[in-house]
């Protein structure tokens, strides 16, 4: 197992202040740190003032979406007529982005008692934390502590001795990135083929077994117990930009940069000092050619627009492109663009589950196209043709993988249209670097 | 325990007809403890094919009747299932089954070649061929989810960081 950075100076650590520590990966080492204190709180209080209060907090969805968590709370029944569910969404599987693998291997009880609060606050009969089949040692961590926390009364019956009865599992995916859309995610547990499914319905209405359902990113959960511990408006205060934009966020940094790995920091944290002063900067020799900062599914920076981007959800947008995940792609000089977004394509045209034809076909084609272009028999038009195509694939199905394949298309097209010149015309395969 | 349905295929070479049941005492006690879980019983299908490939390395067509039987499902739909989710394997592979990360940003850190060193290690032809010993199937699959520990492997259930096409060879070696 791969060890984790000492925090730097400028990272903010509260999901990330126990990684690396591996007594904290235990009950008692949790215990001795404070954990499940959160819980025990959060199980005093009326489970209203437990959603108020993630509402106050700010905290938004950090899967990619960057939905308010508490508001998605609300949204649940407030009288139990059917049994209600909470899914944990550990398929992470979005290019660039490893944060909630750190979590569950070395805080595994941190994430459980994020989803024990949560379960609470929504009344969830069961808590299904679906954690993709290649993370073997997250599942072995997350079921070793499961069971320890089953041992301890903090799960089970008598939840915490408190009198609620929480309940939660694992559910092993079996490799499939759709399995991320959290309405596939859904089907993958009722023992189907990971289609995502039209809304509305919505989750909250009709979710797993066609009961109301919550669900919720690793990190997004992980986050609560400091929030329950602290108060919303301790977590609403990590902010250093746009006050929508609130609390702590795992960047996960990799690509050709020098120091790769998750650094925490406070939301609106400027990308160039993550970038260089966190993460080393390039390699040697090199300069950053651009930068993918959401996971691949956003639109890629290049690096002038990086240079002043404020890492929040409103910062990315106003450069065009989103936070996602958080987990960044950095390109430097030596990259070949063209073949990376083909490698991108190729990503998504393997993961389309292939119900919605713009998906299933657009994504092949957007692969074929960028093929023959890199084999050198290309067309003047064929990066039109490309653009249109990504323009067929944009907003037009059930979810957006469609769309997160043809957002890096376009930008790249956009922003290096003569990497992609480069190519055509060439009769022959252009030597890559 | 009743039969093995007559299922499409299993019957037919390669169909897995002679491998042993999986869900039969012990193995059974542990599916209906899983099925406990889950408030309908398909809930317990990804669960179950897990199991049958970890008794047999794959899963056969006779392996997907046997799992329709036990959850009152059909073999057509099990198979629908089966063939949605890569790890699932259709066909035996080698005793040691490479997974090798070549999406984007392992693969600017130089995955491709990670990928022919491992075919040159083990004698694999392509990616997605066993070695003519039967000891090694090599394929490339997309993020594997450690990008920051580029490249990641999995070797089986071995979950491997930081590899590298030069540390290849060693780590062939250690698995020999």
């Amino acid at each position: 197992m791969g060890y984790p950075h000492p925090p730097h100076p400028k990272e903010t650590p509260v999901l990330s202040r126990h990684f690396g520590d591996a007594d904290a990966r235990g009950y008692d080492g949790w215990v001795r740190r404070g954990g499940y204190a959160a819980l025990e709180k959060a199980l005093g209080m009326p489970r209203e003032q437990v959603v108020e209060e993630v509402k106050a907090s700010g905290l938004r969805g950090r899967g990619g979406a960057g939905f308010p968590a508490g508001v998605k709370w609300s949204f649940m029944p407030k009288q139990r007529t059917k049994p209600h569910y909470l899914c944990c969404n550990a398929d992470e599987s979005e290019p660039g982005t490893f944060k909630d693998r750190e979590i569950m291997r070395w805080t595994p009880h941190q994430l459980i008692e994020g989803c024990a609060i949560a379960a609470y606050a929504i009344q969830a009969e069961q808590t299904f934390i679906y954690i993709r089949g290649e993370f073997t040692e997250c599942i072995a961590v997350m079921q070793r502590a499961l069971d320890e926390a089953y041992a301890k009364g903090v799960l089970g019956a008598n939840a915490m001795g408190k009198g609620a009865r929480i309940d939660v599992m694992i559910h092993r995916g079996a490799g499939a990135y759709i399995c991320g859309e959290e309405t596939a995610l859904m089907n993958s547990i009722e023992g189907k083929r990971g289609n995502p499914r039209i809304r509305p319905p919505f989750p909250a209405a009709v979710g797993v077994f066609g009961c109301p359902t919550t669900i919720n990113n690793v990190e997004t959960l992980s986050s609560v117990p400091h929030i329950i511990e602290k108060g919303g408006a301790w977590y609403k205060g990590l902010c250093l930009s746009n006050p929508k934009s609130t609390g702590t966020k795992l960047f996960s940094i990799c690509g050709t940069v020098a120091k790769p790995g998750n650094y925490e920091v406070t939301m609106g944290f400027p990308l160039k000092e993550l970038l260089f002063d966190l993460a080393g900067g390039m390699r040697p020799g090199r300069t950053l050619k651009a930068v993918i900062p959401g996971g691949s599914s956003v639109p890629i920076l290049t690096a002038a627009e990086a240079e002043d981007t404020v890492l929040d959800y409103e910062g990315c947008v106003a450069k065009g492109t989103m936070l996602g995940s958080g987990g960044m792609i950095v390109l430097d000089d030596s990259v070949d663009m063209v073949y990376q977004v083909m490698r991108l394509a190729r990503f998504y045209a393997h993961e389309s589950c292939a119900q919605c034809t713009q998906c299933r076909e657009g994504t092949a084609w957007t692969v074929k196209i960028l093929q023959r272009l890199l084999g050198g028999q290309g067309e003047a038009a064929d990066l039109d043709l490309l653009l249109d195509l990504s323009e067929q694939m944009t907003g037009r199905t059930i979810c957006v993988l469609s769309d997160s394949c043809a957002a890096p298309v376009v930008s790249a097209i956009r922003k290096f249209r003569p990497e992609f010149e480069a190519y055509l015309g060439s009769g022959k395969r252009k030597a890559r670097a | 325990m009743s039969e093995t349905p007559a299922a499409p295929h299993a019957e037919a070479p390669g169909g897995g007809a002679g491998l042993p049941r999986v869900f039969v005492g012990e193995g059974r006690a542990k599916l209906d403890a899983v099925v406990a879980r889950y408030p309908a019983k398909a809930g317990a299908l990804l669960p179950a094919l897990w199991m049958v490939q970890e008794a047999h390395g794959w899963i056969s067509p006779a392996g997907m009747a046997e799992v329709a039987e036990v959850l009152d499902l059909t073999p057509a739909y099990v198979r629908g299932v089966v063939t949605f989710y890569t790890m699932y394997h259709q066909h035996p592979v080698g005793k040691y089954f490479v997974q090798v990360c070549t999406t984007t940003p392992c693969n600017v850190c130089g995955a491709e070649g990670v990928v022919q060193a491992f075919l040159k290690a083990t004698g694999a032809k392509a990616p997605g061929e066993t070695s003519p010993d039967g000891q090694w199937t090599v394929v490339e699959v997309e993020c594997l989810g450690a990008c920051g520990f580029a490249t990641p492997v999995m070797i089986n259930n071995d979950f491997i960081e930081g590899v590298s096409a030069e540390s290849v060879p060693a780590l062939v070696a250690r698995y020999r």
